[in-house]
């Protein structure tokens, strides 16, 4: 990838997330993160949640595969943050996804210097926004 | 029980090193549907310059988490851990974090916020190798719900 090909604006592509129930328990027990809101229902009721929600950490980990696989380098990442500001609820459904995420990836900003350039993402759940400012650093040169 | 407003400055030392396996790495990159070969593959990995299987860019979570739990579970912060939204996260990555990499961390808590009966906590991971080598920076933001919030 090179800087001077790219421009602030350019999409770099769009992918969707499938999210079930067991793959809330696969995070879980790659991530250590056992909080039962991630797969208990009635626990998740009894805390005020509509139901089982994804881990905030499952949907930013996986929104950002967009990046890694368009600049080809996982490790090109160089930093990547976002803010949590809807919940994911997972539905327990048979045979079909119990959520569906989009992501789009959009050139945000670009560093000829530093030789990054910065993807804003943006993470919708049924047109909702789930993710708020979620961007990713990523070395480019 | 209210949040200890005295948490803020504190930090916390994680000594249970972490060894980053290359199963860990896949299982992790299968969580997230990560599909790039350099998770998976070691000669992938090794085409790109890195000595073993690389972490998808979130890995750090784990370790980071870890060290949050030391304050959590401490009882003199008064964090009801079932009352915690994850409100923010951000990871800088000094280094790819490699199988075989040997980390561990030290958690600052940066600052608590008194929000309603709840406060919002920042803390902050250094994780680096057992050597002293920087590996990443995490930065969490927390939320601690008070009663009916």
């Amino acid at each position: 990838m090179n800087i001077a090909e790219l421009a602030v604006g350019t999409e770099i592509g769009t992918r969707t997330i499938e999210i079930s129930r067991a793959d809330l328990i696969k995070y879980a027990g790659a991530s250590g993160d056992f909080n039962p809101i991630h797969w208990n229902e009635r626990f998740a009721r009894e805390v005020e949640l509509p139901g089982v929600i994804a881990h905030g950490m499952f949907t930013m980990g996986a929104a950002v595969q967009l990046v890694t696989d368009w600049i080809g380098d996982p490790s090109a990442v160089v930093s990547y943050g976002t803010r949590f500001t809807k919940p994911v609820p997972v539905a327990d459904l048979e045979g079909e996804p119990g959520a569906v995420v989009t992501v789009v990836g959009v050139v945000g900003a670009l560093d000829s210097d530093a030789g990054t350039a910065r993807i804003d993402l943006t993470v919708t759940l049924d047109g909702q926004k789930v993710l708020v400012k979620a961007q990713a650093t990523v070395r480019v040169t | 029980m209210s949040i200890n407003p005295e948490l803020q400055g504190r930090s916390y030392q994680l000594n249970d090193v972490y060894s980053v396996g290359r199963e860990s790495i896949r299982d992790f990159a299968r969580a997230v549907k990560a599909s790039h070969l350099a998770h998976f593959d070691v000669a992938a990995a090794q085409a790109l310059g890195h000595a073993d299987l690389i972490a998808p860019p979130t890995y750090a979570i784990i370790v980071a988490q870890r060290a949050d739990a030391l304050l959590i579970n401490d009882p003199e912060s008064g964090i009801d851990f079932s009352r915690v939204v994850h409100a923010e996260q951000r990871f800088t990555h000094h280094k790819a974090i490699v199988a075989g990499d040997e980390l561990v961390a030290e958690l600052h808590v940066d600052t608590v916020r008194g929000m309603g009966g709840g406060a919002m906590i920042t803390t902050r991971a250094e994780i680096s190798t057992v050597d002293g080598v920087a590996v990443a920076t995490t930065v969490s933001a927390i939320l601690v719900r008070g009663e009916g919030q």
